[in-house]
C-alpha cells in the first residue's frame, strides 16, 4: 500500500529506536523518513480516509476523531521518551514522500531553530476550576420568585441583591486566584500559553474552567514545577488546581512572532 | 521521565494541543488540512454528540 503520508512530527535522528510495537494513525507503524539529518515520523494512511474531504468528514466524527487523537498522542508520547519531537498538528497529510521532503527542505531552518529552542524541555497543563458550590441556597429562580420566601418585595430584592453579590465575590476570587497562579507559573517556567477555557459539555467535568494554560518546562526543573503546582492545591477553598503532563511541547511549537508561518 | 504517574488523558486536554497547538504546516504540497480551519472543527456537532451518550466518553480515568 502506499497512499498518503501522515506526519507526526518532525526530530532530530533518534539515541534510540521508537518502542517496537507502537501503532499509529489508521494502525499503520510509524515509519522515520531521513532528510539532510532531519526526520520526519510518519505513516502510511489511505486516501480514503485521509484525502481532504474524508479527513474534514472523518473529524466531525466524534469516535474517529478520539481514535485517530489517541494514535497520534502514542506516536508523540513514544517519540518523547526518545528525543524532544517538534509535535505537527494533527491531520498533517502529504500526498507522498517527495511533497514531504520538499516541505521539510523549505522549513529547514525553522525546523531546525524551533527543535533547539524545544530541545529538553516539556510541556505542563495546568487547569483551574470553581468547584461547584455545595449547598447552592436557590436563588431567583425562572419565574422571579427566590427560593426562601420573601415577606416583602423589600425583603426579596435585598435577598437577590445578596445572591447576586456573593456569586460576583466568588467570581472575582477565582479570577484573582487564576491570575495569580499564571503570573508565579509563568514566572517558573520558561515560556506560556493560555488556551480557551473548556466547555465543560466537552470536559465532562464539574465547575467552571476558569484558567486553562499550558507552560514549557525543562526536563530539569520538571520536578520543582510539579511541586509548586501541588502545594497550590488546596490553597483557596473551592478553587481546583489540576495538572497534566509531561506532554511534548505542543503548545509552543510555533513561535507567535508569525516566522512560523511562512 | 516519570515525574508524576502518567493517568490516561482527557480527550479534551489532547485537542486543546492536537488541533490547536502544533506546527501547522499549509504549502501546496500538503492537502492543506492543516490549515486553521481545523481549530473550528464543528464543536456543536462534538457537544451534541457527547451529550448524547451517558455517561461521558471522556471521563475514562
Amino acid at each position: 500500500m502506499s497512499g498518503l503520508r501522515y506526519v507526526y512530527a518532525i526530530c532530530r535522528p533518534l539515541g534510540a529506536p521508537l518502542q517496537s510495537q507502537l501503532t499509529g494513525v489508521a494502525g499503520d507503524p510509524p515509519r522515520l523518513l531521513n532528510h539532510h539529518g532531519l526526520i520526519a515520523v510518519v505513516s502510511h494512511v489511505p486516501e480514503r480516509d485521509f484525502a481532504e474531504k474524508p479527513l474534514r468528514e472523518h473529524l466531525e466524527d466524534l469516535d474517529w476523531l478520539t481514535a485517530t487523537a489517541r494514535a497520534h498522542q502514542g506516536v508523540i508520547d513514544a517519540l518523547t521518551v526518545v528525543t524532544t519531537p517538534l509535535p505537527l498538528r494533527l491531520g498533517t497529510v502529504f500526498r507522498d514522500d517527495s511533497g514531504l521532503r520538499t516541505m521539510m527542505e523549505e522549513r529547514e531552518d525553522y525546523f531546525r531553530r524551533t527543535l533547539d529552542r524545544l530541545e529538553g524541555r516539556v510541556e505542563w497543563g495546568v487547569k483551574v476550576y470553581t468547584e461547584p458550590e455545595p449547598e447552592t441556597e436557590p436563588a431567583a429562580s425562572g419565574d422571579g420568585r427566590p427560593g426562601q420566601k420573601a415577606a416583602s418585595g423589600r425583603d426579596y430584592l435585598r435577598q437577590r441583591r445578596q445572591s447576586v453579590r456573593a456569586h460576583e465575590d466568588k467570581w472575582q476570587q477565582a479570577e484573582q486566584f487564576a491570575s495569580r497562579l499564571h503570573e508565579r507559573l509563568s514566572a517558573y517556567a520558561e515560556d506560556s500559553r493560555l488556551h480557551a477555557p473548556q466547555n465543560p459539555a466537552l470536559s465532562g467535568v464539574s465547575g467552571r474552567n476558569v484558567l486553562n494554560a499550558a507552560y514549557l518546562v525543562s526536563r530539569a526543573h520538571s520536578e520543582e514545577f510539579v511541586e509548586l503546582v501541588d502545594r497550590t492545591k488546596g490553597e483557596v477553598p473551592g478553587m481546583r488546581v489540576e495538572l497534566t503532563g509531561p506532554w511534548a511541547a505542543y503548545s509552543f511549537a510555533t513561535e507567535f512572532t508569525g516566522e512560523g508561518n511562512r | 521521565m516519570t515525574v508524576i504517574e502518567r493517568r490516561e488523558i482527557a480527550l479534551v486536554d489532547l485537542l486543546d494541543r492536537l488541533l490547536a497547538g502544533g506546527v501547522v504546516i499549509t504549502g501546496d504540497i500538503t492537502l492543506r488540512i492543516a490549515d486553521v480551519d481545523l481549530v473550528r472543527i464543528d464543536l456543536n456537532a462534538l457537544i451534541s454528540s457527547v451529550n448524547e451518550q451517558v455517561p461521558s466518553p471522556w471521563e475514562s480515568s
